[in-house]
């Protein structure tokens, strides 16, 4: 038995605004990790990461994060992630206010 | 201050209509990143965590009105209508978009400014003393020095590349204002038997391996300045390593060979190149000096700020926000940009146009931003000095506090830094807060605490008295405490204290140290560093870990 795979989102950065999106199941790029299509396997996410990578008119630099699943969807693992979802912590600047 | 001459002007225009297009190609998709990136950064344009960041050279942090007012629109038109003064005096906004900042930089070569070497492997700005030009310690104005390697290294072919960034200093006087120590070169003019010339200073560091500088040469002639600092770099080009980037910088080079054997390489080179100096640089640096005269200085009464003082408010920014300037009738004014709760070194649109009106009103039209992220008017007729205050007072910009505990440098850390391990601006925040609400500041006297959100140490945290690094550990924000650093002329790197602490538990920590120094002290008059030097870590150490001592006890 192969061991569980932490379950992950594919994120980047928009190419034109430089905020952080998350590649949805519809193939959208979204603001708000809880759109973002939430992969639990590895072979989707290795395809997944190609399909989100090849919009290099889109975004930058594009990686899979962790997330763990919540009742509202994915939600961060590590500190920097969920800063990424969030925004700064000394000014009510970037997602918290542009969701607000 | 220094005014582009016309290929100057041209040079700059010229990178800015060819950024222009790549922006655009980069945006239509013929350019990919990987191809659009070097040329993003070479103008000083960063991707960041939240949004893009744009880093525009003040060099030597040196600007006037006109530039402070267009940063202010700048920031209201294209960003969130604030600017953030960083380590090497220069000024970030954190929300440019891409599409806009052909548009940025445009404006910017309105008032002869751009962000060309704020990134990338290539002379970065050359920092000086903030009080360059006003100290009546320095021996002569060092801009100047620091304007002709400005002008020198832009854009050279050779320099185009180095193995990894390269930080200059240059001061003037005894006292080391501008942490010259921790550059690559350090350079402090001299005189010796009448003959000006330079102590030059190469290999300190801070980020991942701190060094301190060491002294190269003792006397550099003044007229050897550019063949010798580019003997330095050629040196460096040649030996530098490129298999590793930690191990890259120039300070790698010397500990690795040796002090002599690196002056040996620069010698070598430095007969080779000298003779291909034909006097046109000491005829530029004439030039040069010509645009850093003195201004003139008014004489009037100085009653005014006599009177004042017997407002404790007043009294209170005096005794901490001014230094002596070189006119007895004038002093230096240090605005700080450490409001506690603030973001150290953030300073609003709208504040940027009220300092750019004081300094036309009252300041002779120079201003400076500081490595300490401040802005300094230098040349303010003590006369002034109230009307001065009022108007710092009316824009939120009349704290006293530099030098003292809340004056405390914090690199963007997580909050925007994509190279972050941990946030660093809430830290800062917080402990400037608690001391404010201890009422303790004025008590405990100068001490610098210093923050860095991950070992690139743009907080200069190895040389704070009290040094602050954010690490990732396990995926937890961990703080590590170094103590007895000093960034001056008896430049030291701090020692670690030992485990680090949690981000809700570093105020508390941080807390402790200043209260055993307030206890360990001889008196008010020593500091916290002297404290330390006498003491050593152990004291601290035990106030730090309290409950290591009672279990060891046990
Ligand atoms: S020290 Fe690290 S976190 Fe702070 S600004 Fe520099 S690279 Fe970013």
């Amino acid at each position: 038995m192969s061991k569980p795979f932490p379950p992950k989102v594919v994120t980047a950065n928009a190419l034109l605004k430089g905020d952080v999106v998350y590649l949805t199941a519809n193939d959208d790029w979204s603001p708000n990790l809880s759109d973002a299509e939430v992969i639990e396997d590895e072979a989707h996410a290795t395809i997944r990461l190609l399909d989100g990578t090849a919009r290099q008119a889109e975004v930058v630099g594009v990686y899979l994060a962790d997330v763990k699943v919540g009742t509202q969807g994915p939600e961060p693992v590590h500190f920097r992630e969920a800063f990424r979802a969030r925004g700064p912590s000394n000014l009510f600047h970037g997602k918290q206010a542009d969701s607000a | 201050m220094y005014r582009y001459d016309d290929f100057n002007e041209a040079f700059v225009r010229q990178r800015v209509e060819q950024f222009s297009q790549q922006v655009a190609r980069r945006i239509d998709g013929s350019l990919t990143e990987d191809e659009f990136r070097p040329l993003r950064l070479m103008n000083g344009l960063y991707l960041q965590l939240h949004a893009y960041m744009l880093r525009i050279a003040v060099p030597y942090g040196t600007l006037n009105a006109a530039k402070l007012r267009q940063l202010a629109m700048i920031a209201d038109r294209w960003d969130k209508g604030y600017g953030h003064v960083t380590t090497r005096t220069n000024m970030q906004l954190n929300w440019p978009k891409l599409p806009d900042v052909p548009a940025i930089l445009s404006a910017l070569a309105d008032v002869e400014m751009h962000a060309i070497q704020t990134s990338g492997n290539c002379v970065r700005n050359v920092t000086s003393d903030q009080f360059a030009g006003a100290a009546p310690d320095e021996l002569a104005d060092p801009r100047p020095y620091a304007e002709l390697l400005r002008q020198w290294s832009t854009d050279h072919p050779e320099f185009a590349f180095l193995p990894r960034k390269f930080k200059i200093a240059v001061i003037a006087s005894q006292a080391d204002r501008a942490a010259m120590r921790s550059h690559d070169i350090g350079l402090r003019l001299i005189d010796r038997d009448g003959t000006r010339g330079f102590e030059v200073w190469v290999g300190g560091g801070l980020g991942r391996t701190p060094m301190v500088g060491q002294l190269l040469r003792d006397f550099l002639p003044e007229a050897d300045l550019l063949p010798y600092v580019e003997a330095i770099l050629s040196a460096y080009n040649s030996f530098g390593r490129r298999d590793n980037k930690y191990k890259a910088r120039v300070k790698i080079t010397v500990f690795e060979n040796g002090l002599d054997k690196f002056r040996e390489f620069v010698e070598t080179r430095y007969a080779e190149i000298r003779p291909q100096f034909d006097g046109r640089d000491h005829a530029l640096l004439a030039e040069i000096s010509q645009a850093f005269a003195a201004p003139a200085w008014k004489t009037a009464p100085t009653n005014a700020h006599d009177a004042a003082l017997a407002d404790p408010v007043y009294r209170s920014w005096a005794e901490t926000n001014l230094a002596a300037h070189k006119n007895p009738e004038y002093a230096s004014v240090t605005i700080s940009l450490k409001k506690p709760g603030e973001t150290p070194g953030d300073i609003t649109s709208g504040q940027m146009r009220a300092v750019a009106d004081l300094a036309v009103a009252y300041g002779h039209d120079d201003l400076r931003f500081t490595h300490e992220q401040n802005i300094v008017l230098p040349h303010v007729h003590k006369g002034d000095l109230p009307a001065v205050h009022a108007g710092l007072k009316a824009a939120g910009l009349a704290t006293a506090n530099v030098g003292l505990v809340s004056d405390i440098i914090a690199c963007p850390g997580m909050d925007y830094c994509a190279l972050a391990t941990a946030r660093s601006i809430p830290v800062a925040q917080q402990i400037a807060l608690r001391f404010e609400e201890l009422k303790l500041e004025n008590d405990i006297g100068p001490l610098k605490i210093k923050i860095s959100g991950c070992i690139n140490a743009c907080g200069h945290h190895h040389v704070g008295h009290i040094g602050i690094l954010g690490l990732d550990r396990a995926g937890v924000e961990n703080y590590q405490i170094t103590l007895g650093g000093d960034g001056t002329e008896d430049m030291v790197v701090g020692e670690r204290a030992g485990p680090g602490f949690a981000y809700d538990q570093v105020v508390d920590a941080v807390e402790r140290i200043v209260f055993a120094y307030l206890d360990l002290r001889e008196g008010p008059e020593e500091t916290f560093l002297q404290t330390y030097r006498r003491l050593g870590m152990a004291p601290f150490k035990a106030a730090l870990y309290p409950d290591k001592e009672t279990s060891r006890a046990a």
